[in-house]
Formats: C-alpha cells, structure tokens, sequence
C-alpha cells in the first residue's frame, strides 16, 4: 500500500461497503451547549467497523465540536459515547471527577484523534512521539513500541525520519507523523479534525493520500474535512450538518452528486463555487 | 548564495558588501569597548585624585574580602534550586482547580512578594528562635532566599505552564495519558524550556540580593567588606572590592545565560 499510495497514484477500490462489520462507535443523543448557545442538537451516529465517515458542513456547523465531543476533549451537554463496547454517558456536572476522568480515558485509549495543527510533541524526536503513549499508557514494552513505531513510520512514508525532532519537518511530514502517532495506539476509531486545513496546498495530498490508504485498509475513521474530492474517494459514507443538526446522509455518490436536501445543495452549489467561501 | 552571485559583477559587489559590514561590526565593538574603558578609567583616576584610596590596603585586604565570593556563589545556586523546585509546586498549586491547594499556593506567593526580602531574613533569623526554632545563619539565609525567590518564580512558571499551547495538553489526553503524565511528560517540560531565560535572571539577580544575608552574619562578600572597611576605617575601599566582585560574577553568569539561550533556541524548538 505505501508504494502505491506514497507515488502519488490513485487508489481505486470502487466496492467499500460489503467489507463493514458490527458498529464500533455509538454516539447518541449529543447535545451540547455553551452557555445558552445551542451548538449541537442531538447528534446520533453509529460508525461501523471498517467504515469511513466523513462530516461535512460549514464553519459553525458542530462538525469539529461534535468530534471532540466524541473523545470528550468537550464533554457534551447530554448523550453517551460507546466505543468498542465501553459506553460513557456525558455528565457535565462531574465532569472533573475521576471516576469519570478515567471512564473517558478510556474512551481516549480506544480513539485516536489526528488535529488540525498537528499537536506533536516539539521537545521529544519522532520515535519519542510515537512510542510515548503506547509504552506509558498501554504498558507495550519497549522494544515492541519502537518496532511498532518503525512499521508506522514506513506505512506513513517516513521511516527516515525516526530520530528527527518536528521542528525540521515539513507539515505534511508533521501531520503524516501525527497519524502514525494515532495508529501506534491501534485505536479503534480514528478522529481526524480537519487535518488538512493547516496545511500548504502542495502538501494537501501526500496527507489525504495517507488517509485514503487508510480507508481503503479497512481503518474505521471519522474525518472532518473540507475536501470534497477526498470524500469522493475515501467515504463509505459522507454526513451533511447544519446548525448543530444531522441535515442528510448517505453514500458519497449519492450525497455529492445527487443531494435531496436543499440544504446540502445550498452547500454544494456555493462550495464548489468557492470553497473558502463556505467556511465564512 | 551562487545563484545570488551569477554575474562577476554582482559577485564583486556582495563580497565588497560582506567586507563593509564585517568592517562596521568590527569598528563598532572597538567604540563600544572603548568608551568602557575610557568611563571606568576616568572614574578610577578620579578616586585616585582625591589622594585617599590606600592600595596597601587593598593588597592586604583584598584576598579576603575575595574569599566570600565563593560563599555568595554557593548561596545563590543552592537557593535557585530551592527555589525553582518550590515554583514548580507552586505554579502547579496556583493552577489547580482544588480550592485548598490553589488558596494555599495563592497565599505563599502574595505573603512572600508583600513583604521585604530583608524582613523575611530577619523572621528567620531573629524571629523564630523566640519560637523555638533557631537556625544557623547560612541555612537561615539559604530558606530565606529561596522562599522569597520561589515565590517570584512561581510565577514565572505558572506562566510558562499556561504558555505551552493547549493543543499539547489535548494531543497528550487524546493519547489516554493520566492528568500527572500530562503534566510531567509533556507540559512541563516545555514549560521549563520557556522559562529557563527567566530563570537564569533571577539567578543574577540572586547573587545580588544573598548581599542581604550579611545582615545575619553570613560570612559572605559584602560582610567581610563590612568587616575589614569599618576596623580599618577603609569603607570606600572594601566597598569598591565588594561591588567590582559582585559585578564581574553577573557580568560572567549573564554571558553564561546569554550562550545557553542561544543554545535553546538553536535547538529543535
């Protein structure tokens, strides 16, 4: 997979669907609030084993909230998160307490979320980053963390970058080493923040090309992203939201092509008139 | 650079630029230097003048009085550690979200930078003891100086902890890291790195404030100064050693911490 996709050729697995399993990933009922501001109104979204989930929408639309809802870096107002058979439900009055500061690590331990800008660790090497979590929080030994490490390293095209610090990286090396950081937790469901959108347009692809791979392998994901073409390639399923609502959903054919919502047309049509301008 | 220079032409003109400006950073350090020079001289020759300054004196005296310096650098650098040690609890205290915790840090740090650093060495030294509690000067002087300057650095480092960005703390919690290897593994240490220009300032500024600590009878610079300028009537003399001291040790620990900056951020940062 890596030559293929580290070459810059297009992957094509047109038949996606056949291959999901049993869901993995509950989200039921998110609402969440800040203050009196109404941000997400009752989000459920089940994600099935092997499947690519992509959220779509404008800016303010809760899309990224609702990821971070996901893994509790926000607790949600109401609802309840299940990944991998271990179900939270959110309580934001106890939010600070450990009995419910550990059940979402546990959530966080199972999920692994790729961000915006990156987020590597800039006074540890690239090795260090990847085989912190794992031998610190897991208990991997360490041997079998940095052997990990390198076999990630290489599906991210950057096994000779191990003993670089992030600072000589480019982005699109940054964000492709943050990726390898997620899978050497071997989550269950990757979180991707709009993981392109920090990004130079020249180092746009090697990063979408990484994530398509990873689509294509069977990776379960949920991505937030402004790249409609990538959605094209890469969903088994595209999700449209506005004003903290699931508006429609289906596969991507069909969403991008063929949208019933006025709503999601709205998007289309003023998206692929000008991109940025449906971020405003 | 060799595309710069493509034409012989503009090769000439650059390397004649490169001269100029090497030339100018040279005449520059030269008048720099010599200004130096010319104010400390004038200023000595002036003391001179006054047909008062006894270099016997100085010759005699001079080794001793520079014998507390070493005291004074001892002072400093075990009172820094103290006192960084006791602003990374603090800082961690000033920003927890336990009311006890943080009331207690809070209460240090507004006690401690309320009072005179002189009155905090006198409490130690002469006040407790009607408690019970007598301490030896130098350790006296030692948990005086580290209080007062934990206190000051407790700061530094609260907000150094607050200037790590919060995608950090993030990347760090989505990885399920417990909040203390959060905070050891990944804030912290990038904290450290941010505030470690600071910490060397202080520690100058230090060196200049264990002065205080003479006034319990610690033998150090400005005490035996003291000592050997008022038994020989030859204050101005010692004064002058003790103060010419006191500013080559800053002189020298700030071109330390100016190397070690440059270090930093040459690094990966």
């Amino acid at each position: 997979m890596t030559g293929a996709t580290m070459s810059g050729e297009p992957l094509r697995h047109p038949v996606k669907a056949p291959h999901l399993g049993e869901p993995v990933l509950r989200a039921l009922g998110i609402e969440k609030y800040y203050r009196r501001n109404h941000v997400l109104r009752g989000m459920d979204v089940e994600v099935r084993r092997g499947e690519a989930v992509m959220l779509i929408g404008r800016s303010g639309s809760g899309k990224t909230t609702f990821l971070r809802c996901v893994n509790f870096l926000e607790e949600p107002t109401m609802g309840s998160i299940e990944i991998d058979g271990v179900r939270v439900e959110a309580d934001p009055l106890h939010a600070r307490s450990r009995a419910h500061q550990e059940q979402i690590r546990q959530i966080r331990i199972r999920s692994g979320m790729v961000f915006q800008e990156f987020n590597l660790f800039p006074h540890m090497s690239v090795l260090a980053n990847l085989i912190e979590a794992p031998t610190r929080v897991l208990g991997v030994s360490h041997a079998e963390a940095v052997e990990r490490a390198e076999g990630y390293l290489g599906k991210v095209g950057l096994a000779e970058k191990r003993d670089e610090y992030p600072a000589r990286l480019s982005g699109g090396q940054k964000q492709r080493v943050a990726i390898a950081r997620a899978l050497c937790m071997e989550p269950k469901v990757l979180l991707f923040d709009e993981p392109t959108s920090a990004l130079d347009p020249e180092l746009i692809g090697e990063v979408l090309n990484v994530m398509e791979g990873l689509a294509h392998e069977g990776s379960t994901m949920i991505v937030v992203t402004h790249e409609l073409h990538f959605a094209r390639e890469a969903a088994d399923r595209v999700v449209f939201l506005e004003e903290g609502r699931i508006i429609e959903e289906g596969p991507p054919e069909k969403m991008l092509d063929s949208p019933e919502d006025d709503r999601t047309k709205q998007f289309l049509r003023r998206f692929l008139a000008s991109p940025r301008a449906s971020e405003t | 650079m060799t595309a710069a220079a493509g034409t012989p032409e503009a090769g000439s003109i650059l390397a004649q630029l490169e001269a100029y400006q090497e030339r100018s950073r040279t005449v520059f350090r030269l008048k720099f230097i010599a200004v130096w020079v010319v104010l400390i001289g004038a200023l000595l020759g002036a003391l001179w003048a006054t047909g008062n300054i006894d270099l016997a004196f100085i010759a005699e005296w001079g080794p001793f009085i520079l014998g507390g310096a070493s005291l004074t650098i001892l002072l400093s650098v075990v009172s820094i550690i103290f006192a960084t040690l006791l602003a990374i609890v603090g800082a961690i205290g000033r920003l927890s979200r336990n009311a006890y915790i943080n009331g207690v840090a809070s209460l240090y740090v507004s006690l401690v930078r309320g009072t005179p650093l002189i009155v905090q060495i006198f409490f130690i030294y002469f006040g407790l003891p009607q408690l019970g509690i007598v301490l030896p000067s130098i350790p006296a002087g030692i948990i005086a100086l580290s209080f007062n300057y934990g206190a000051y650095m407790t700061e530094i480092f609260r907000a150094g902890i607050q200037a790590v960005p919060p995608g950090q703390r993030e990347a760090a919690q989505s990885l399920g890291m417990p909040e203390r290897q959060v905070m050891g593994r990944i804030v912290l240490p990038q904290a450290f790195r941010i505030v470690i220009p600071a910490i060397g300032n202080d520690f100058v500024a230090m060196i200049k404030d264990s002065a205080l600590v003479s006034t319990i009878a610690v033998q150090e610079l400005l005490w035996r100064a003291g000592q050997v300028g008022t038994q020989n009537f030859r204050s101005l003399e010692a004064l002058l050693i003790a103060a010419a001291v006191y500013w080559i040790l800053t002189i020298v620990f700030s071109a330390f911490q100016e190397r070690l900056e440059k270090r930093m951020a040459r690094g990966d940062r």
